[in-house]
């Protein structure tokens, strides 16, 4: 591709016309992409996630009744797959179909958001202590280390209980907590990539900092923080179902799936369509964002296939 | 190597140290306070008795002077009384609770070592072959089924659909131990299997391999001497931290089926605001980590002789 711009005499250029026709020009993100819609898992995985993302972004469209609308002409009604309430009601006469719709916001909102803040705070991080080093360095990870001592779901069940119920909190409990795992791997691709000759090259040309971390170690260190946040969207949602699951997460009357499931998994035995509606929900999402990230990862990076 | 142990096992002293500082810092910054009354819309206690209880507590202190005879008293194992049991003391409430905790995880990584270390070496063997799509099944849907949903789901099959186990709740006999166990275990047996497979693939495309079978050695005998004696290695080294993290990520499957364990105390503790309760099952499953990170090192360099611990 070296003769890309020397086209000077029109033969030239059609000769550059013939190569390119013959041998399409392929970047590495042209090429992951390939791959992945080659792989029908990650394909499937996909489209459910689009399609919880749309239920959740139409929510206030699509779903039959408001979250917190009660029919008392129907209470604990069980699913009759027809009617006004396919379903069935819950035990104060709310519509779970309605409930179920709502609940994707959450969890969508909660594993887009939440790692968009890890990303956020990981990211510049690790990108630091990667570059600059020394004393920076050894702090930061000395910090890291602590951090990962700490057995993590309860630090986040802590920090929940201390900042209260709601959203929000949600994103920032799982941000503080979920950023060391990023800013670790962000940390070991800029001291491996620092040493590499294209990195001396454009410093011995005068690259200053910003440039080298911007235009040079960040883009070549981009593919496995993206199958990390990938990975890590999963585990926020996980994260708030469980939360919410023991009735620190979402603020209700606001409903999501981990606080369907929580409430109502004591009356199991009487009424089982109320915990496991929202369980095979969450069960479902969680598997669809590990197909895409497993898809994901084998398209970005080939030589760490790991399933087939 | 005794000196490496004990060098490791002196620096996990400020790791719970640290531990202990920020979990004591983000507990007293949270609102609330363990000297009111639990009951939703009860009276507030009087001022006289609040502060009966705050002395009886050491509440009145300063936070500072608060923070260090704690750290005083549990060097000698006194993790002071429970603020919600208040005749209670928080050794006792451990001492009877941390024994099940344990029980239950080491049975569930005991059910995840057995099937998913052969799992997954069975899947490496037989590429693409019908045990390595059962392995990945098991892979996935241990990564990504959350434990207390597939704790629901067991419930609705074994006991409500097909009524194979008579009931839930409870710790009393094994039949109770069943449906817990394989809630727990499915998500480390799923990482397990997943990583030895890929552990052994990688090890399968090693040169002494591949000298191995040009020797004429028969499949079997490369696989059982050659390929698992360096694959089994990198597996090994996670069953360690995955034992913490059961011992942790236990509290909800110890609340759904109502398993007398520890876990299920520490979200109870935090809402009643319990200091000493939270402090006491946050340091426990902190040095349970470290203590497992160190044992796994020692296991790793007594497996694996080209690491020398130092």
């Amino acid at each position: 591709m070296a003769m890309t711009g020397a086209g000077v005499s029109g033969r030239a250029e059609r000769a550059d016309a013939l190569l390119y026709a013959a041998r399409p020009h392929r970047t590495l993100w042209r090429d992951a992409l390939n791959r992945l819609i080659a792989n029908r898992l990650a394909l499937v995985g996909l489209a459910i996630i689009v399609l919880v993302t749309l239920m959740a972004i139409l929510a206030p469209v699509i779903s039959p009744y408001p979250y917190d609308k009660q029919d008392y002409t129907a209470i604990s009604q069980f699913p009759t797959w027809t009617g006004p309430h396919p379903l069935g009601t819950d035990l104060v006469g709310r519509d779970m179909l309605s409930r179920m719709i709502w609940g994707a916001q959450v969890s969508i909102a909660v594993g887009l958001g939440s790692q968009l803040l890890v990303l956020l705070i990981g990211v510049p991080i690790g990108a630091i202590a990667g570059y600059f080093g020394g004393r920076i360095d050894s702090w930061l990870m000395r910090f890291v280390d602590v951090m990962y001592a700490f057995p993590q779901l309860l630090f986040v069940i802590l920090i929940m209980a201390a900042l209260g119920r709601g959203l929000q909190n949600i994103f920032i409990a799982i941000g503080i907590t979920g950023w060391v795992t990023l800013a670790r791997l962000t940390r070991a691709e800029f001291l491996a990539l620092r040493e590499r000759d294209f990195v001396t090259a454009a410093r011995a040309l005068g690259a200053g900092p910003w440039r080298l971390i911007f235009r040079h170690l960040l883009p070549n260190a981009l593919s496995p923080i993206i199958v990390t946040v990938t990975f890590g969207i999963p585990q926020a949602i996980f994260t708030e179902a469980a939360l919410s699951f023991i009735g620190i997460g979402i603020n209700p009357p606001r409903p999501s799936w981990g606080q369907m499931a929580g409430e109502y998994q004591v009356y199991i035995q009487s009424y089982w369509y109320m915990s496991i509606f929202p369980s095979i929900a969450i069960a479902l999402l969680m598997l669809a964002f590990t197909f895409f990230g497993d898809g994901l990862r084998d398209a970005l990076d080939p030589r760490t296939r790991s399933s087939r | 190597m005794a000196q490496y142990i004990v060098r490791r096992l002196l620096l996990v002293i400020p790791t719970l140290i640290a531990i202990s500082l920020i979990t004591f810092i983000i507990m007293h910054a949270t609102p609330g306070s363990p000297l009111q009354p639990q009951a939703a819309n009860a009276n507030p206690l009087p001022p006289e008795a609040q502060k009966a209880l705050a002395k009886r507590f050491g509440l009145d202190k300063p936070l500072w002077q608060q923070y260090l005879v704690y750290l005083k008293n549990i060097w000698t194992l006194d993790f002071g009384i429970s603020y919600q049991y208040r005749t209670r003391q928080v050794r006792e409430i451990i001492a009877n609770t941390f024994p099940v905790s344990m029980e239950l995880g080491a049975m569930a990584m005991v059910v995840a070592i057995v099937i998913g270390l052969p799992l997954g070496v069975l899947a490496a063997v037989n590429q693409n072959g019908p045990i390595d799509y059962l392995c990945s099944i098991i892979a996935t849907l241990g990564v990504s089924l959350p434990n207390f949903i597939l704790a629901l789901f067991l419930i609705l099959l074994f006991v409500l659909l097909l009524p194979v186990i008579p009931r839930t709740g409870g710790w009393s006999s094994p039949i109770d131990w069943v449906l817990p166990t394989i809630a727990l275990s499915l998500g480390p047996m799923g990482i397990l299997a997943r990583y030895t497979r890929a552990s052994m693939v990688e090890v399968m495309r090693q040169d002494f391999v591949r000298t191995a079978q040009a020797k004429g050695l028969s499949n079997r005998q490369v696989i059982v001497r050659h390929v698992l004696k360096n694959g089994l290695i990198p597996p090994i080294t996670i069953i360690g931290p995955m034992f913490a993290a059961i011992g942790t990520g236990s509290p909800f499957v110890e609340a759904i089926f109502r398993v007398p364990g520890m876990g299920r105390f520490y979200v109870d503790s935090l809402i009643a605001r319990d200091y000493p309760m939270i402090m006491a099952v946050t340091l426990i499953y902190g040095a349970l980590l470290a203590v497992m990170n160190i044992v796994v090192d020692i296991v790793y360099g007594l497996v694996d002789p080209r690491i020398r611990l130092s």
